[in-house]
């Protein structure tokens, strides 16, 4: 089995890809580097009694006032930005897989019942869609974000941030999946094996389930690699808006926007390594998303 | 000189697992005002002859080898701009699928026009009145006023016979036609043929008709050319290859055309399938397939020598067993 | 024509009518408009007289009815932060936004598309391949990265380009035009590019991805087989084919232009709808928000339309079609 796929075009084309390969080890370190945080990160930016406004706004190590100490520079409450991007990835990247995996459920659920059942439902839920599709994610998010702002009480608001943006994301970003599954379950449904398991009586989540959604899985993953990026960029994008998470709390985007004020000033690190941190992240995961795409659907090749 | 001479024809497709060849050694002519049929099975390699000719191989087909001369000129190896002037209108092509190979967007008379005038110094005004004569020519009815009609108001037989009159409408001395018919419903394909065939008479233009039918074939071509595998395997007369086919692949070929004139117990066929090109067996392609196979067949590749008034490419025809 | 552009209109009502009904129940069930603009201090009678005035004391339907045809009037209630009509807030940054919007669009559209063409012919270029990882770039950095680096670069390191605002404007009756001032073009052009590059880079893949799958076509085979000239089968044949998909996408985008707008304002500090967006989500403004999820469906069912018509011009298929329908009866 492992030989199989080891000697597959799959494998193969991925070996022979740079591209893949490079940005692969990027994502890794991304993960690895976040996930480590607190055992890897020089300092623990979020520990109050370690900072010192003696360190503020120090410069990173190759400058000619920085020190090892700080191979990145501080930022103006003198914490480590090295450490502060790691955490910051961290969030970033926790927030991005979750709303994708939040979106995942929502578009796969939606797509197999409405490709599935057709007739009504599927009109209805695929006009939904629609109409969703045509407006921005970025748009919907905020706009879901700002509603929670309004019902929730604010410090419990301030507490579930994390969860509000999970939430906004994914919902902005279920309708692409719930197409793409649709589809493939339109072309699905008519074959021979699911007929074959109709005709011995199996349940219809059970056919959807175990025969309908293996053969959909395919494009998701590619959409679902795509979507991961685009979705962190939601998440910093709300952030460096002042509506994501809080500078006690912050992802990239947020370290972007603090460092935003400090740009005038001539102390461009403090929002430069954050924004670099992420375009790489994200140029990587699109990459490897592009790379799956092709390696998936030859035709396009 | 023949006006089409195709020598020792080589097409390569390089590929993850090693260089694939899908012509090999093809070798052939075609006479001024000649139709030569050119059958076999999908996968033979006779489409992927016709593009070679006319120098439109898909990437990463390459030609590896051999020549391919027009009027005794070489053009396989020739610039594309150079190339280009001598499609339309030297070699005209005629595709399979008439609803897709005309551009939806544009009208046929543009097309038409457009096809015109790349080739011919000719005004607005007489291009499209060349056009309309052409679309009449082709049968197209009230083509004064269909010529500013678009692709899809036309079924899909008025359609291969714009595609007709788009390949001719430069004169071209050869026509390629790429199964033209096997698209079409099969009520229409004989008078689809029979314009092709009557056009080519009346301008003196010789036809590769390729296609996997061999009833066309036997009514259209005056030569044929039976592709096996990427190679030739029997090329004559077509009365010679119909009537007393030289390879037994041919034989195969021709034991499975229902017969009109004399009762047979039942079609023949041939047991198996065409190798796959990665997996072309030593000696003889067809060996494996082949009832009258001996021990030279597994081991030495035939090349085409004469058999009767036809050449087949069969050790069965090897100067030496002639004489036993 | 008229029949088909009808039938447009008409599809767009649902659409219309539903984002309503969203952004009618945002106004009001979300928060209480009436304790957020009463304040702390209020007496009974003035909360009665307040909640008659918004008309909550009414039926649901009654409500949304109204509220659709205030909205309809531009009347989108009084924005709790501001204490200022909704409708005149959006009319005064309504200008500034379209004039960013269109200079993007524009500037996509005329970079994006021969990008993609250039790329889609010369796969294999040296610069098809700069192109595309320039493309990926665009679509990887994130736009409000994109605008701090330009203002790093343009405004902070070189000083040649104004960081913020809309410089110099000149008003004509309700609108407000950059147009016309040196330094209002001037400040234009930062945020234009921010804006655009990643709808830019967007076109110049679609165009590269229809271009490559067009060419491949049987019709553009035959063109090579008729000896028709490179520049013929590229540009006659392959580019209006791939018109079509380009459109609706482009048209898609130019809407997103909008609404992405939101975060090139921000950081331009561009006196446009999005920045009042932006400034009202973070204080929970509902009416404002409520309205600008109107304002901006509009522009997507205008967007639609004109895309619709532009389909109409490039595809005779579809002309036959509606010609033979509406010949019909």
């Amino acid at each position: 089995m492992l030989a199989r796929f080891l000697d597959s075009d799959f494998v193969y084309s991925f070996r022979r890809s740079p591209v893949a390969v490079v940005s692969t080890l990027v994502v890794l370190a991304c993960v690895v580097g976040a996930v480590g945080a607190p055992w890897l990160a020089p300092h623990n930016p979020f520990d109050l009694a370690s900072l010192s406004l003696m360190d503020s706004l120090q410069p990173p190590v190759f400058m000619a006032d920085g020190t090892a100490a700080h191979l990145l520079g501080t930022d103006d409450q003198g914490r480590d930005v090295l450490s502060a991007i790691m955490y910051g990835t961290q969030i970033s990247l926790m927030i991005g897989f979750l709303a994708i995996i939040f979106a995942l459920v929502v578009g796969i659920t939606v797509g197999l019942v409405a490709g599935y059942m057709g007739g009504a439902v599927d009109a209805l839920l695929m006009r939904v869609t629609d109409v969703q599709l045509t407006f921005p994610s970025i748009l919907i998010a905020l706009l879901v974000d700002g509603v929670a702002r309004a019902v929730l009480p604010r410090d419990f608001h301030d507490r579930m941030q994390i969860y509000v943006l999970v939430f906004a994301i994914g919902i902005a970003r279920w309708p692409q999946f719930a197409r793409t599954v649709r589809g493939s379950t339109l072309v699905e449904r008519g074959r021979e094996y699911v007929m074959a398991a109709k005709v011995i009586g199996l349940s219809s989540p059970r056919i959807m389930a175990s025969h309908i959604l293996p053969n959909v899985l395919g494009p998701v993953l590619v959409i679902a690699t795509l979507n991961l990026g685009l979705a962190i960029l939601d998440e910093a994008t709300l952030s460096f808006l002042g509506v994501g998470l809080p500078p006690t709390q912050p992802s990239l985007g947020t370290l972007i926007r603090i460092g935003n004020d400090f740009l005038f000033s001539g102390e461009w690190w403090v929002t430069i390594f954050p924004g670099v941190m992420l375009a790489v992240m994200v140029l990587s995961i699109n990459l490897l998303g592009d790379w799956l795409r092709d390696a998936l659907n030859p035709r396009l090749r | 000189m023949s006006l089409l001479d195709v020598q020792d024809l080589t097409v390569e497709f390089p590929t993850r697992r090693g260089v694939l060849r899908a012509l090999d050694g093809v070798s052939f002519s075609i006479e001024a005002g000649e139709v030569l049929g050119v059958v076999g099975e999908s996968g033979a390699g006779k489409s992927l002859t016709g593009a070679a000719i006319i120098g439109l191989l898909e990437p990463p087909g390459r030609v590896a080898g051999g020549r391919i001369l027009l009027d005794g000129a070489r053009i396989d190896d020739l610039p594309a701009d150079r190339m280009r002037a001598i499609r339309g209108k030297q070699i005209g092509a005629i595709f399979q699928d008439p609803l897709t190979t005309l551009n939806p967007l544009y009208s046929i008379g543009r097309q038409l026009v457009e096809t015109i005038q790349t080739h011919l110094r000719l005004s607005d005004r007489d291009a499209r009145a060349r056009a309309v004569k052409w679309l009449e020519d082709v049968g197209i009815p009230a083509a004064r006023e269909r010529i500013d009609a678009y692709p899809h108001e036309f079924s899909g037989g008025m359609r291969q016979r714009v595609v007709i009159a788009l390949a001719l409408c430069a004169e071209p001395r050869l026509v390629i036609a790429d199964e033209p018919t096997t698209a079409l419903d099969v009520s229409i394909q004989a008078q689809i043929i029979a314009l092709l065939k009557n056009l080519a008479r009346e301008h003196g233009t010789s036809v590769m008709l390729v296609t996997h039918d061999m009833g066309v074939i036997a009514e259209t071509a005056d030569r044929v050319a039976v592709m096996y595998a990427g190679r030739i395997a029997e090329i004559g007369p077509v009365r010679e290859v119909v009537k007393h086919p030289a390879h037994p692949y041919s034989e195969g070929l021709m034991g499975s055309i229902p017969s009109l004139t004399h009762r047979v117990e039942r079609l023949r066929q041939i047991d198996g399938a065409m190798p796959r090109l990665t997996a072309i067996p030593q000696g003889c392609a067809f060996n494996p397939r082949c009832e009258k196979v001996f021990d030279r067949c597994r081991v030495e590749r035939p090349d085409l020598m004469e058999a009767g008034r036809s050449r087949a490419a069969c050790w069965l025809y090897a100067a030496e067993n002639a004489h036993v | 024509m008229f029949a088909f552009i009808l039938s447009r209109i008409l599809q767009a009502v649902p659409v219309l009518l539903v984002v309503g009904f969203i952004s009618y129940a945002m106004f009001a069930f979300v928060g209480d408009p009436v304790t957020i603009m009463l304040g702390q201090d209020y007496t009974e009678a003035q909360r009665v007289a307040l909640v008659h005035q918004l008309g909550l004391d009414q039926p649901f339907f009654v409500q949304y009815a109204k509220y659709m045809w205030a909205a309809l009037h531009g009347n989108f209630g009084i924005s709790y932060r501001m204490a200022r009509p909704v409708g005149d807030l959006i009319a005064e940054r309504l200008p500034a936004t379209l004039e960013l919007s269109l200079t993007s669009a524009v500037l996509a559209v005329l970079v994006g598309v021969p990008m993609g063409v250039y790329t889609g012919i010369r796969r294999n270029a040296v610069v098809s391949r700069i192109f595309m990882i320039f493309s990926l770039l665009g679509v990887s950095l994130p736009t409000f990265l994109i605008g701090i680096l330009l203002i790093l670069l343009f405004s902070v390191v070189l000083g040649w380009l104004p960081s913020f605002g809309r410089g110099d404007v000149v008003h004509f009756a309700h609108w407000s035009t950059g147009f016309l001032t040196p330094l209002g073009l001037k400040s234009l052009i930062l945020p234009a590019i921010t804006l655009g590059l990643f709808q830019m880079t967007l076109i110049m893949r679609l165009v590269r991805a229809e271009m490559l799958e067009v060419l491949r076509s049987d019709y553009i085979k035959f063109a090579r087989a008729r000896g028709l000239s490179q520049r013929a089968i590229n540009f006659g044949h392959a580019l209006k084919n791939t018109l079509v998909p380009v459109i609706t996408i482009i048209g898609l985008q130019i809407g997103g232009l909008v609404a992405f707008s939101i975060v090139t304002e921000t950081v331009f500090q561009w006196p446009g709808m999005g920045l009042l967006l932006v400034q009202s989500i973070g204080v929970a403004d509902i009416p404002v928000m409520a309205a600008y999820l109107q304002l901006i469906a509009v522009v997507f069912v205008c967007i639609n339309l004109i895309v619709d018509l532009l389909y109409y011009a490039v595809d005779p298929r579809l002309r036959m079609d509606r010609g033979r329908a509406t010949g019909g009866h």
